[in-house]
Parts: C-alpha cells; sequence; structure tokens
C-alpha cells in the first residue's frame, strides 16, 4: 500500500508555522545582535541586562501574587461548583452549568470590557485586588469543568463505605475524598495558574496603576522597542516555566486515569 | 434475647415508588437472614435503612433494644459489603482492611495483629500490600469483607455479594461465606434476589415483593409451605390449579374440585373452608409419573394425560404432560437405571399421581379481587405513567 504524503506534510508545516518562531525567539534571545536577522555571536548580555531591570521583576511579582491568589480561590470555588452540578439534577443546576460553561466560550474582550464597567461602576480601585478578582472569575470555570469531569467516573459508594466504616464527614473528606480527588484538583489547579499568568487581554482591562503585570509590561516593552533581545530573553524563560506546568499538570492528569 | 434487630412497620417511598410498605421482622442474634425478592422490590432500601444511608418515612428500627432509627451510618455497629465492593482505590489491601480500627482509634499493635488475622481469615495475606484494581473479583470481595469484619460488628449487611462473580466463583465464595458465618458469629442480613444462595446459606429467609414482606421462614418452610401464590412461584418451580374447596374430611384433608380432574385431596393447613376458591399447587418433583395406573391409596391423587415435551438431563428427566388445557411439569430424579425400562416418551399415555401431602392451596380471590392483586396501588409508578386507576 502507498502510503500518503499529506499527513507528512501536514506534520512538517505545522512544525515549522508553530515551532519556527519559537526556536528563532530562543536563538536570538542569545544573539549578540541588536536586532536579530543575523547572527552575531552569542552572547548572556540580554538575560544580564533582564536581571537587571526592576519593572520586570516588579510585574513578575504581582503576576505571581495574583496566579498564586487567583488559583486557590478557583480551586476552593470551582470544586465546590463541581460537587453541586454532580449531586443535584434541578432545573436550577442546569442554569448554574450554563453559568459556569459561559466564560470559557464568552470572547476576552469582552470579559475584560464587563468587568471593567462593573469595577468603575462598583467603585473599586482598579488594582492588584480587581485583576485577581477577574482571573479568579475565569478560572473557577476551568477548573470546575476539570473536576465535574473527574467527578463523572467517580465511585461515590466509596464516600459511603468510609461512613459505613466510621469516618465522620471531615475523616472522609480527608482521608477519601482528597486523595482520590487530588489529582484532579492539581490539574485543574496548573490550568488556572497558566491561564492566569499568560492572561493578557482581560489584565489589560482591568489593571490600574502600579499593577503591571508581566504579559501586560512585555507588551508595553515591545511597544517602545528598546530592548527587543530583552524581551526574547524573558520570552525564553516563560516557555521553560509554561512547558514545565503542561507537563506537570498532563502527568498529573494520566496518573488519575491509570 | 431473641429481638436482636428489629424493623418496626417501617415504610419508605421514593417519590410514587413504595420501596418498603409497613415492613415489620425480627432477626435474631446469630442468624443468617436473607432479604429475597425480584429486582426492586426494596431489598436494599431496607439494607440502607439498617445501615443508616437512608431514613424511613415511618417506623423504627432496633438493634438490641436500643432505637437507631435516627443515627447516622458511622455511629451504628453494623457494616456493609456494597455490591460494587466499594475498596478504597488509593489504599493497598492491608491499609483498606485497617481503615475501620484506624478511625476507631485502636493502638497501633492491635491493628497490625488484627489485620493480620483478617488477612489470614480471608487467604489473602499474599496480596496484603497490592492496591485493589490488581485484585481478581473473588478478592476484591474477600477484602470487603474482611475489611467489615474486622470492626467486628453486631450485624454484618451483604448487598447481593456475589452478583458480579462468575458461576464457578460464586459456588465457592458460598462456601466460604457460610465458613466465615460458622467462625465469626455475627448476624449476617443478606440481599439477593438468587434463591439458590438464599435457600442455601439462610438459617430464615424473608421472600419480599414490592416492598411487602410476603412470607419469613426457614428455607424449607418457604419452598414446601409458601404462603401466597407469589411465594410458590418465586421458589422453585411449581404449577398451579384453580380449584374450589367442596368437603372438609378429616385429618386436616380437604376434598377439592380441578376442573377436569377427577375429586382431588389435598393437606389443607391454610384453614379454608367449603366454597373457597383456591390455588392448587404442586411441585414438579413430587409427582410419580407412570404408564399403568397407580395402585389407589389414602390420598393419592391420579389423572391421566399425554406426554407433550421430554428433555433429559441425565441426573433428571423433565416431562410436560397435558391434561385437559394443562401442561403439567413433572421432574422425575434419574434414581434407578433407566436403560433397562422402557422409558416413556414423547406421546405416551401416562398417569401422574402425587400425595395429598405434597401439594398445597393458596387461597385465590374471586376474579375482580384477582385483578386487584396484580395491580396493586403501589404500583402507581408503572412504565406507561398511568396511575393505577381504582375500580
Ligand atoms: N434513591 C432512590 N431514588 C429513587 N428511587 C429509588 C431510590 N432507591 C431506590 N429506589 C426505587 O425503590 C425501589 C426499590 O429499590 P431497591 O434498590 O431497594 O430494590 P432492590 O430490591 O434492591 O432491587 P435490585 O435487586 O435491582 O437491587 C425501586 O423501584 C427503585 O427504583
Ligand atoms: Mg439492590
Amino acid at each position: 500500500m502507498k502510503r500518503s504524503v499529506i499527513p507528512l506534510l501536514t506534520t512538517l508545516f505545522v512544525l515549522v508555522f508553530f515551532y519556527l518562531p519559537i526556536v528563532v525567539l530562543v536563538v536570538n534571545s542569545f544573539n549578540a545582535s541588536r536586532f536579530g536577522g543575523t547572527w552575531e555571536g552569542s552572547t548572556l548580555e540580554w538575560y544580564r541586562m533582564l536581571f537587571r531591570e526592576t519593572s520586570v521583576w516588579r510585574a513578575l511579582r504581582n503576576t505571581l501574587i495574583i496566579a498564586v491568589g487567583a488559583t486557590f480561590a478557583s480551586v476552593v470555588l470551582g470544586t465546590t461548583a463541581a460537587f453541586a452540578l454532580h449531586r443535584y439534577h434541578t432545573r436550577l443546576q442546569r442554569l448554574h452549568y450554563t453559568l459556569i460553561y459561559t466564560p470559557l466560550v464568552v470572547p476576552e474582550i469582552l470579559m475584560g470590557m464587563s468587568l471593567l464597567l462593573f469595577f468603575v461602576a462598583a467603585g473599586f480601585e482598579l488594582g492588584l485586588f480587581t485583576i485577581f478578582l477577574a482571573h479568579t472569575t475565569f478560572c473557577i470555570s476551568y477548573v470546575a469543568m476539570v473536576v465535574l469531569a473527574r467527578l463523572q467516573d467517580f465511585d461515590f459508594s466509596i464516600i459511603e463505605a468510609a461512613q459505613d466504616l466510621g469516618a465522620g464527614w471531615w475523616t472522609t473528606a480527608w482521608r477519601v475524598l482528597l486523595p482520590l480527588l487530588a489529582p484532579g484538583l492539581a490539574a485543574g489547579g496548573l490550568l488556572a495558574f497558566t491561564l492566569s499568568i499568560d492572561d493578557f487581554v482581560i489584565t489589560f482591562f482591568v489593571s490600574g496603576p502600579g499593577s503591571t503585570t508581566l504579559p501586560v509590561r512585555i507588551y508595553s516593552m515591545i511597544k517602545h522597542s528598546k530592548n527587543m533581545p530583552m524581551i526574547n530573553a524573558l520570552s525564553a524563560i516563560l516557555l521553560v516555566v509554561t512547558f514545565a506546568a503542561v507537563w506537570g499538570s498532563q502527568r498529573l492528569t494520566k496518573e488519575s486515569h491509570a | 434475647m431473641d429481638d436482636f434487630l428489629v424493623f418496626e412497620n417501617v415504610s419508605k417511598s421514593f417519590g410514587k415508588v413504595r420501596a418498603a410498605a409497613d415492613v415489620s421482622l425480627t432477626i435474631r442474634r446469630g442468624e443468617f437472614f436473607s432479604l429475597l425478592g425480584p429486582s426492586g422490590c426494596g431489598k436494599t432500601t431496607l439494607l440502607r435503612i439498617l445501615a443508616g444511608f437512608e431514613s424511613p418515612d415511618s417506623g423504627r428500627v432496633l438493634l438490641n433494644g436500643r432505637d437507631i432509627t435516627q443515627l447516622a451510618p458511622n455511629e451504628r455497629k453494623v457494616n456493609t459489603i456494597f455490591q460494587s465492593y466499594a475498596l478504597f482505590p488509593h489504599l493497598t489491601v492491608a491499609q483498606n482492611i485497617a481503615f475501620g480500627p484506624q478511625i476507631a482509634g485502636w493502638p497501633r499493635a492491635q491493628i497490625r495483629e488484627e489485620v493480620d488475622k483478617m488477612l489470614h481469615l480471608v487467604q489473602l495475606t499474599d496480596q496484603a500490600h497490592k492496591r485493589p484494581d490488581l485484585l481478581s473479583g473473588g478478592q476484591k470481595q474477600r477484602v470487603a469483607i474482611a475489611r467489615a469484619l474486622i470492626n467486628k460488628p453486631q450485624v454484618l449487611l451483604l448487598d447481593e455479594p456475589l452478583a458480579a462473580l462468575d458461576l464457578k466463583l460464586r459456588q465457592r465464595m458460598l462456601i466460604e461465606l457460610d465458613l466465615i458465618h460458622d467462625e465469626v458469629g455475627i448476624t449476617f442480613v443478606y440481599v439477593t434476589h438468587d434463591q439458590g444462595e438464599a435457600m442455601s446459606l439462610s438459617d430464615r429467609i424473608a421472600v419480599m415483593d414490592k416492598g411487602r414482606i410476603e412470607q419469613i421462614g426457614t428455607p424449607a418452610q418457604i419452598y414446601e409451605a409458601p404462603r401466597t401464590s407469589f411465594v410458590a412461584a418465586f421458589i422453585g418451580d411449581t404449577n398451579f390449579f384453580e380449584g374450589q374447596v367442596v368437603e372438609l374430611l378429616g385429618g386436616d384433608y380437604s376434598r377439592l374440585t380441578v376442573e377436569g380432574f377427577p375429586s382431588v385431596e389435598c393437606f389443607n393447613d391454610n384453614k379454608l373452608n367449603v366454597g373457597d376458591l383456591v390455588y392448587l399447587s404442586i411441585r414438579p418433583e413430587k409427582f410419580r409419573i407412570s404408564r399403568e395406573r397407580p395402585e389407589p391409596a389414602p390420598h393419592v391423587n391420579a389423572v391421566q394425560g399425554r406426554v407433550a415435551d421430554v428433555i433429559y438431563l441425565g441426573s433428571l428427566t423433565k416431562y410436560w404432560v397435558r391434561v385437559q388445557d394443562y401442561r403439567i411439569a413433572v421432574w422425575r430424579p434419574a434414581s434407578r437405571f433407566l436403560l433397562d425400562e422402557n422409558p416413556i416418551t414423547w406421546n405416551d399415555e401416562v398417569w401422574i399421581s402425587w400425595h395429598g401431602d405434597d401439594s398445597f392451596m393458596l387461597e385465590r380471590y374471586s376474579e375482580s379481587d384477582e385483578k386487584l392483586m396484580e395491580a396493586p396501588p403501589e404500583q402507581v409508578g408503572d412504565p406507561n405513567g398511568h396511575g393505577a386507576a381504582k375500580p
């Protein structure tokens, strides 16, 4: 049988269009040339520069504070939402499901705008707190969906078995529910964390003075493009961190399915 | 002392379905007690009420004289073996078994000792450090038993514990369950829809239908003297004939008429009177079948018919004999060497006979009552969604 070359070509195109820019970016972050394009010898100068740039570090700090906070809040709220959705099947729950699901499909720009209008109308001062609220809002949906999927094939007679063997509510949650749901919670949490870390559109709308996050900072650095290679260096670092997080979350997902 | 575990007028409905309808029963200490009935009759519901996972709409449950109706599952000295085993997948076999004692706060050394004992009892010492998903069905089953028994419950509840096992394994586990019951001496309440399991294991059986208890008795009582036509039909095979009592004879016998039969004499322990409509029930193995008319004897009934079907099964031959409109099932065990004889076969004229002691009568209600019995008001949740129209 003759094998078609089309799949091979498709694969090649995907690799080229998707990974080539990334490779170029990473390579350029070590390129001594200020404008890229030509290779003028390797250097760590851009990385050194990056480490001296305090505004980047402040932005990174903001990003991490928000990501950790939003992850924690959305894991707690998203998990409780998933439980409610799984446990009860009333008409109200169908509405609940729609409400949870909608943020996944609503255009980010719409969400950013509406959140901004809401915060302004409610008299919130734009800053870290409003970004945290906004991130939590959409992360809840992702966490709820991940945990809900995990609950679908969870055998709830195990919970009854624990109670039957003398465990009270807390003991059951701690010794049975949590260990069994941990991979799901971790997967949901990692997803929330990565989403929060690299969110740009919504953050851009709801951030205020002094609350710049890393993606927003990168954007403004590009716009006032003095230090392109430094951005390359930053992107390369982000790339490594993101890959690590995705790899970790996939490991956890796989483990819980085994 | 005999009122160890008592259900007092327990009722439970799910929407329009009555899963338990005014159930009262008493289980003795150390007894192997079975709840037997068709699917959906409310066996699991009764068990869950006993374990504390459901609370009854009305009625009480008493354990050892104490009202436990309102106690949470973790406050009852009752343990359950779930149909799906419900082992903790993140714990090893030994950790699963140790779960109850750890919660109860036993000293470490004692837990280890008791877990070892239990592993030994259910023959899983080699598997102690495996996760449950690596075990076979029968092994999981035994872990579930050990995990429950280690807590020394006052009652062990088993919900169709063998249903998920294949036939061979089921028979082996049946014997093991029996041995374990003898060894630990704990009261077992066993739910099953398999009469074979119930008959072979139980001290006593409660036969249930549509949330009601139809009869409670030893396996022999239920088989030999069913009190309702449901029990007679559900337990084992039987032939039903419609008849009417026409004369009370001495010695607890009655004469009855059955259409197409000469007069029939039957033992009458249900205190039926002349004129009562009855079902006459005769189990297939109670008949004798022969070519010649049997010698007349007191209380022996005989009727002539023609063999409509024969199935030879080796240890048993099954005949279906046509008498009038009836197709009567007759089982004949191969207690004698058959090849010598001229065996009864298809289309032969035969006599079938039985002793009046071997048949029993169950009261039958008039035609309109009969309809009521078939569609009792409890069955409102029928598949067509119509409520039962009361005539
Ligand atoms: N949680 C519930 N919600 C609604 N209906 C229920 C619930 N539990 C049981 N029922 C209904 O109550 C009736 C009795 O159920 P139950 O599970 O006790 O039957 P069962 O005798 O154990 O049947 P099976 O042999 O199929 O397990 C059934 O009609 C069932 O549909
Ligand atoms: Mg059941």
